[in-house]
This record gives C-alpha cells, structure tokens and sequence, in this order.
C-alpha cells in the first residue's frame, strides 16, 4: 500500500484540473460529480490505507514514499515525498470524510450561483492543498500546502468579489495568514541552519526527529515559538485571529470546510507533527497552552454579544481552536487532534446548518430576525440541536469526550490556571452555543411577512450531510472513551506511535514554574492522578455546562427582557463587546495606519524624490552636457573636413615629433 | 629624365598639391570646386606613391593608384548625383547654405 499513498492528495488535484480547464463548458451536474468524485476516491484510498493500519502492529503503521527529488544540492536534498502515520491518516481521513459530505452540500446550495465550476475548482484546489500539508514528508512540503490552503482560503473568502466587504475579507486573511508564515518560514530556516551546523541539512521529519537532541535548548525554543508564530495565524490564535470573523463573507459551505473543520486546524495538526520538537521547550509548550486558553476565553466572550449567526459560529471556532491548543500545550497531543477530529464533525455540522437556515430564510444573517424556526425546519433544527449538544459538552455526544479530556490533561498536567479559564470557558460556550440554538430556533418568529412566507427545508442534498454529520457528532467521541468511564481511549492509543505513551505527567514538574496559581494548588497536586478525582472534574464540567444552558435558557426562552436589562445596566462593557473589544480598531490604528504612513513616506520620498530624482537626474544631467556638445555640430561639411584635417595633423604631427623629442 | 629629379621632389610636389587640396575644400563654398580640390588631394596622393613605388623599384604602389582613380571615378559621379537632387531640393550648391544636420 505504501506504492499508493500519493493517490490521496492526486486526485482531488486531478478533479482541481479537469474543473478548471473544462468547468465553465460542461454543465453544473458534470462539475459537481468531478469534484465530489475526486474527494471521495481519496477518501477510499484513506479508508483502505487506514484499515491497513489497524492489522499491522502500531510500530509498523508509518507509510513513506519519495516520488522524486525536488531541489537537490550538495549532501541536501529535498523530494516531493509523502508520509502516512497514525496522525496524516487521521487527518487525511477527516479532510476527506468531512470535505466529501461538504461538496455534496455545496452542490445543493451553491446551484445557482454563476460562479458553480469556478467554486468547486478551488475547493478540489484546497483539498488538494490540505492534504499535501499533512500527507507531506518534509517541512518544506508541508510549507507549500500551508500557503496553498491559504491562498484557497483567500480565493474562496472573496469569491463574490463583487462584493466589496468580501474581497477586503479575503485581503485581510491572506496579510494577516502572511504575518504568521512568515514566523513559520523563519522557522523553517532557523532549523534547517541549526541542524546544519552538525552536519546534518534535511528538512524530512524522519530525519529531524533522531537528531532533535543535536540542537540545543534554547535554539529549539526560538524555532518551536516561530513555528508558533505560522499556528496563530493559520488557526486564528491571539494576536493573528482577526482575519477568521471576517472569513465568514465567504459562501457558508467555505467557512464549514476551511474556517471550521480543517484548514484552521493545520497549526494544531502542525505542532502535533512537530511534538518532538514541542516536548523539548516546556517554555513554548507553556506559551502554547496560555495562548490557547487566553484565545478560547477571549473569542467566547465575544460570541456572547455577536447577532450574526457565523460571527458566532466564527468566534466559537477560535474560541475552540484554543481549547485544542490548551491540549497540544500541555503535552496531550493525542487528545487535541481528537477535539480537532470531533470539532470537525459538529462545528462543519453547525455551519452547514446555519447555511441551511440562510437558504430558509432568504439569505437572512439576523439572530434578531429569526427564531421559531423549529417547526418550519425540522432537520436542520434536530442536527444542529445534536451539534449544540456535542459542542456543550454533555455527556455521550463527542464533544464532552475530547473537551473533558483536554480539561483533565489541563489539570493533570499541573497547569491549574489554564484549566480554570478553559473551565470556565466551556461554560461559555454551553450559554452562547444555547443562546444562538434559543434565538435562531424558538420563541415566535421575528422575520418579515414576506421572509417567513418562503421559509422551507433544504433538498435533500443538504440535508443527507447535516445527518451524517450529525451521526458523527453523536457517535464519534466514543472512539477515544476515557478509561475512567470503562473505555480504553483507543484514539490515543491508535495514536501512540507518533506521540509515545502519554506524556503529560512529564511536563506536570516544569509547569509549576512558570504557574504562580498553581503553587498555590501544589498541595491539591498529590491528588493528581487518583480516579476520583477525574471523575469529580468531569462532574464539574458537565455542570458548568448545564449551567451555561440554563442560564440561556432564562435569558432567552424564559425571560426574553432580561438580556434588555442586562445590556441596558452594563451598556458600557457590551458596547465594548459587540464591537469585539475594538481589536480591529486598534490594530488599524497601531499598525495599518502605521504601515500606511511608511508606506506613504516610502512613496512620496524615497519613490517620488529619490529614486525618480537619480533617474531624472541622469536624464537632465545627459541633456545637459548634449545642449553644449552639439554646438560643435554645425552642419557646415567644411567645418567637419576642417577638423578631420585639423586631427590628422595632430597626429602626424606627434608621430614625426616623436622621435625628435 | 625621369631618373634624373630627386624622390624628395616629387614628395614636395605631392605635398604642395595636397595642401592646396586641403585649403581648397575648406575654404571654397561651391560643392563643385570642393570635389575639385578632393580630387587634386587624392592625385597628390596618387604621386606620392607612384613616386615611393618608383625608388622602391616596387609595383605596389601603381597598384595602389588604380584602385584610387576607380575609386575617385566612382566617387564622382555619385556625389555629382548627390548634387543635383541637393540643388533640385534647395536651389544651390554652396556648401554654406547646406546645413541640414545642424544639432
């Protein structure tokens, strides 16, 4: 099988040249059968390369093939070569799994559009991309699907170009995507130079990794926060989110696939590649974790006061890239691709439901216009209640397995702080998920006459999707049961070749170092590892969850005055809030108006006055000496004869003189 | 005879009819007594080495001479040609008068 691995990423890129050269003359129904076609072989090959898997003994399961070299010089070298081990199969399988269900979709809902081959040209492009960044087997492969996908992001972002909102949005994610490939390109070279410095120039991860221990620890610490760096920005981290809410003008279906279910998981996917590297600086593992669970808090607390029913959904998925952050930064690599796996199926669910209620309701974005939408819709209500289920964390729906499991490893690992605000943050998303499910789905509803004369279900090629997706949310945590509740978390366990048995209690000595509140907890430390107490913590959670429901609940079904008041008393801290705590506004201010004025300065001094000076300079100058030159050139041919003999004599003057003198 | 005159004479008279030549071309305004004085400078020339040839009991230099008179031949009557389209353009010959490539 390890012959055919390349088959996965060529086929949605053979579906990207066949939409793209012949899409615009064949009709709608041929694009739509290329592109779901080309998605779903790959998915076969993935299956087929997986079940292989699970009959070979784990330390077998790693599939590597170099096609060809690439760039060749001296001792290095570097092929366009794949690899697939526990974790590339994995994300490959839901790349292509949910990317399937998504084109399917897209088909029903983008029929009308003009622009039908031009859409699924990019989405097989982006397929293609993705699964060259995880299937590849060198940084620097990996690198050119880290830039693919951005580039189809941004395509896609603005794929109503008409619209002058959306081509901004695009803009805006492709800068600020830059920004943070920029640290991982620095990265990149940072460690190919350090480990040259031993002798050793590959950017292949099988090589990296046995000559890691070569570099030392603070170098290792610089590459590792670089690498950071291109994660915060490829999935939508502090400081580089901005660009994700702004994604949401893109079609619905784009922001399900790319801005939901995977191209904003590639940091995640990204460091758990890297682990080797992660595990040996506890001081970026510590950043990562913060910075996650600082983005988780943040972005939820936002989603609180958002109408706009993807800005929610947008804020919710930062707000749930951090909890995976949260796991790969307390070491527990295996058990944030399992949120980023179950994250896949109920967020991709949720956007695909928030399209299906625009399709309702004439396009409407609205929270505010909506509601009551429960009866009107029956299916997309019961998937994406399934989907708030699963992302609220309650018990049997994957969330509460992947989410629980991040917050256990959180506090097991030591890291007290970061659990609470991941705690607390799970609360919020119960409550904002909630609130969007009340204010979308019940009450009366608040459309116009004529919106709520068309409300309808989707077709059928809408809803087969949200129900499969649906399924998988409801089913797909109990690959990873924890042992504690009687499951043997086979996901790790599938996992473990890659990552090594668990780590995290490893890194529990380091974090007390940078954790002041955790000192203060140290006494509760010797705890850590009892049974009970992991099941009191997931008490809690479900708890804290419920809490969350209830308390939207009150707010929105119970008592619909009450967010009035609320607002009303605390207008000042929820003006701030609806408009994100002016984020854009200050980094407009700080840095687009600053790089604005450079820019300016750049032009109308260095361009306008000095580089145009030294060329017109030159030109002047040239004139210059011509206006006094051609005076010698009278016209007269006796002028010129004259100073023909006039030479002639000079020198033969000098030649007979010569010799005399 | 012919023996009889000193080779430095006859290099005297070239360069006597050369520099007459010379004055001539520059200091005369009408195109044709130019190529008149061009031609006494090439003929000037064409002595010197008939004459260098001559002591030198060598037959180079006559051949020098015919590839020179061809050349004056054809010389003429090019610029005689260019001449007349010149006057039939600006109605003179005078060489002062002709200044179009003034910069």
């Amino acid at each position: 099988m390890a012959d055919y691995i390349w088959l996965i990423p060529v086929f949605p890129a053979i579906g990207f040249i066949i939409n793209g050269l012949l899409g615009g003359k064949t009709s709608k129904t041929f694009v739509a059968w290329v592109a779901c076609l080309a998605i779903f072989l790959s998915f076969l090959v993935s299956a087929a390369i997986f079940y292989e898997f699970l009959h070979l003994p784990p330390a077998t399961r790693i599939f590597e093939k170099d096609i060809f070299d690439w760039i060749t010089s001296g001792e290095f070298s570097v092929p366009i070569g794949f690899r697939i081990d526990a974790l590339s199969i994995i994300m490959c399988l839901v790349v292509t799994g949910v990317g399937l269900l998504i084109h399917v979709y897209s088909a029903g809902y983008m029929h009308d559009d003009p622009g039908f081959p031009r859409y699924f040209t990019y989405l097989n492009l982006f397929v293609f991309m993705m699964l060259l960044l995880v299937t590849g087997n060198n940084l620097l492969l990996m690198f050119v699907g880290w830039e693919g996908v951005g580039l189809c992001s941004y395509l896609l972002i603005g794929f109503w170009y008409e619209k002058d909102s959306a081509s901004n949005a695009g803009k805006k994610a492709f800068i600020v995507n830059r920004i943070g490939d920029y640290g991982f390109l620095l990265g990149i070279l940072l460690l190919f130079v350090s480990l040259g410095s031993h002798g050793i120039w590959t950017l292949k991860f099988s090589e990296i990794q046995p000559n890691a221990h070569l570099l030392s620890a603070s170098v290792v610490t610089v590459i590792t926060l670089l690498f950071f760096a291109g994660a915060t920005g490829k999935s939508a981290q502090i400081p580089l989110y901005v660009w994700l809410p702004d994604a949401m003008e893109g079609p619905t279906p784009v922001s399900s696939l790319i801005h939901a279910a995977t191209m904003v998981t590639a940091g995640v996917y990204m460091i758990a590649r890297l682990n080797f590297l992660y595990s040996m600086s506890p001081d970026t593992m510590f950043a990562v974790a913060l910075i996650g669970a600082l983005t988780a808090m943040f972005a939820a607390s936002i989603g609180f006061a958002q109408y706009d029913i993807k800005r929610v959904l947008a804020y919710s998925t930062i707000s749930q890239l951090g909890f995976m952050f949260v796991a790969v930064g307390v070491g527990a690599y295996a058990t944030g691709i399992f949120h980023l796996m179950t994250h896949a199926f109920f967020k991709g669910l949720l956007f695909l439901g928030a399209g299906s209620v625009m399709h309702a309701m004439s396009g409407e974005l609205d929270m505010r216009n909506m509601g009551g939408l429960r009866k009107k819709i029956p299916i997309t209500y019961g998937t994406f209640f399934i989907a708030c289920m699963a992302i609220a964390g309650i018990p049997g729906f994957s969330g509460f397995f992947s989410k629980d499991e991040i917050l256990w490893k959180a506090f097991s690992s030591g890291y007290m702080l970061i659990w609470l605000i991941a705690a607390i943050t799970a609360g919020m998303t119960a409550f904002y998920m909630f609130r969007l499910l009340f204010s979308t789905f019940h009450g009366h509803c608040r459309a116009s006459e004529e919106v709520k004369h068309h409300i309808h279900e989707s077709p059928k090629i809408m809803t087969i999707p949200l129900m499969i997706l649906a399924f998988l949310s409801l089913v797909g945590g109990y690959v990873g049961v924890p042992h504690i509740l009687g499951g043997e978390n086979r996901f790790e366990k599938f996992l473990e070749p890659v990552f090594g048995p668990a780590r995290h209690t490893a890194s529990a000595a380091s974090a007390g170092n940078f954790d002041i509140i955790s000192k203060a907890w140290a006494g509760e430390g010797a705890a850590h590892s009892s049974s009970s107490l992991e099941l009191n913590l997931m008490i809690l959670s479900v708890v804290i969850a419920f809490i969350g429901i209830y308390l939207a609940y009150l707010f929105y079904i119970k008592k619909p005055d009450l967010p009035k008041q609320f607002v009303e008393k605390f207008s000042g801290f929820y003006h701030t809030v609806h408009n994100k705590y002016f984020v854009d506004e200050i980094y407009f201010t700080l840095f687009v108006r600053s790089l604005l004025g450079i820019g300016r300065f750049l032009l109308r001094v260095v361009d306008e006055r000095i580089i145009d000076g030294i060329v017109n300079g030159t030109g002047y100058l040239m004139r210059g000496i011509g206006s006094i030159i051609r005076r010698i050139e009278t016209g007269y041919v006796q002028g010129y004869a004259f100073g023909m003999i006039l030479g002639a004599i000079i020198v033969v003057g000098y030649l007979i003189l010569k010799p005399i003198m | 005879m012919f023996s009889d005159i000193p080779y430095n004479l006859y290099l005297a008279l070239s360069g006597i009819l050369f520099t007459i030549g010379a004055i001539g071309a520059i200091t005369r305004r009408n195109a044709i007594i130019v190529f008149m004085c061009i031609e006494l400078m090439l003929n000037a020339v064409n002595l010197a080495f008939i004459a260098s040839g001559k002591m030198l009991s060598s037959m180079d230099g006559t051949i020098f001479v015919f590839f020179i008179m061809t050349v004056a031949a054809v010389e003429a009557a090019v610029g005689l040609a260019i001449f007349v389209m010149v006057f039939r353009l600006k109605q003179t010959i005078n060489v002062d008068e002709i200044n179009l490539l003034k910069g």
